[in-house]
């Protein structure tokens, strides 16, 4: 006996540990999510009711159309789907109250007082039965980033965090002064079948 | 000479398995992470459009999908190469997407009802008619709430 022989270590209970840490792991995983763009569609027209044109002032609407070459017109001129958020944070700002953009409107709204906002702006987005999907989506995407980085911008100046960490009654503020007004037409055919 | 000395040292150690499970158990965790579920068995080639502003969907019992996009290989000979639509395990058609709506709708419980999500899954290269086709039919079922399914892109490179 000059060398003790070393103890062979238990290991019956790594099986428990194991199967510990995959209880854990099983609770706890989820499965790859989902993700998408989530969009709200506008309530069917009755119908025996004639279509009719809502009224809506001109300068409070931001016209979008997607040709099936995928080309952009916004409030008539090519543009680039890159420009298009910015051109759409603009429009729906309207800083210097520019008598081409939508009418502001005094609005009393919680935390912020009496705020001057579009709220009757809408953006309308026309395509073409042949418009590419990724290009439709690319285009919904920018218009709501547009309001995205709005709403993240005014919660910076005005709680110096970002919209995401907000309580929900300041988003829902937050929300009131930029309302995400995406209007998606009735279908038009306007390229012709091919 | 060499062997005196051999039979002199002791044996080498059985090699200790106690640790196998433990390997093993890795493995699967593994496994677990990196695989995800399919609910169904694609028919159509689906690649979803990349976006930025997501959200996620929540709640999977309220959320019910649409797919579109071409037939696969297997199918092409029977359904052509036209961008098809299939409700959870078959084709289907405009036409039937309201009673599938109305369906499913009635199927779930009464309080959950008005929260039924659509998640369109649209292989990128579908053209926007057939989207739009069902974009009526799902005003026309009431079933407003909807999500176009996309993949997360990181850098904004058109």
């Amino acid at each position: 006996m000059a060398k003790r022989k070393c103890p062979e270590i238990n290991a019956s209970s790594m099986a428990d540990i194991a199967f510990l840490l995959l209880i854990f792991f099983l609770v706890t995983t989820t499965m790859s999510v989902d993700k998408g763009l989530s969009r709200r569609l506008p309530a069917p027209l009755p119908e025996n009711m004639e279509k009719q044109s809502v009224e809506v002032n001109k300068r409070n609407t931001f016209i979008v159309l997607l040709n099936s070459n995928n080309q952009l017109l916004v409030q008539g001129e090519f543009l680039n789907v890159k420009d298009l958020r910015e051109k759409a944070k603009v429009f729906i700002k309207n800083e210097f109250n520019d008598p081409n953009m939508p009418v502001k409107k005094p609005m009393d709204v919680e935390f912020f007082g009496t705020v001057e906002v579009t709220k009757d702006h809408i953006i309308s987005l026309q395509n073409d039965r042949m418009t590419q999907y990724q290009a439709y989506i690319e285009v919904q995407n920018e218009l709501v980033a547009a309001y995205n980085e709005l709403r993240d911008e005014l919660s910076r100046a005005k709680f110096g965090m970002a919209y995401e960490s907000l309580d929900e009654e300041r988003q829902k503020a937050i929300q009131k002064i930029y309302p995400q007004k995406i209007s998606e037409a009735e279908p038009k055919n306007y390229g012709g079948k091919k | 000479m060499a062997k005196i000395r051999k039979e002199g040292k002791k044996e080498v150690p059985a090699l200790s398995t106690s640790s196998l499970p433990d390997l093993i158990f890795s493995l699967l965790f593994f496994f677990m992470v990196a695989t995800s579920m399919k609910e169904v068995t694609y028919m159509v080639e689906i690649r979803v459009p990349e976006a930025t502003e997501l959200q996620k969907l929540e709640k999977k019992s309220l959320v019910r999908y649409i797919y579109m996009g071409t037939p696969q290989r297997e199918y092409q000979k029977a359904y052509g190469t036209e961008t098809r639509i299939q409700l959870d395990d078959a084709f289907a058609d405009v036409r039937q997407l309201e009673d599938y709506v109305v369906r499913e709708r009635s199927a779930m419980k009464e309080e959950e009802q008005p929260l039924l999500t659509i998640s369109i899954k649209a292989d990128k290269d579908t053209k926007m008619g057939i989207v739009t086709d069902v974009k009526q039919a799902l005003r026309r079922a009431y079933a407003l709430k909807i999500n176009y399914a996309a993949a997360q892109r990181m850098e904004y490179n058109p």
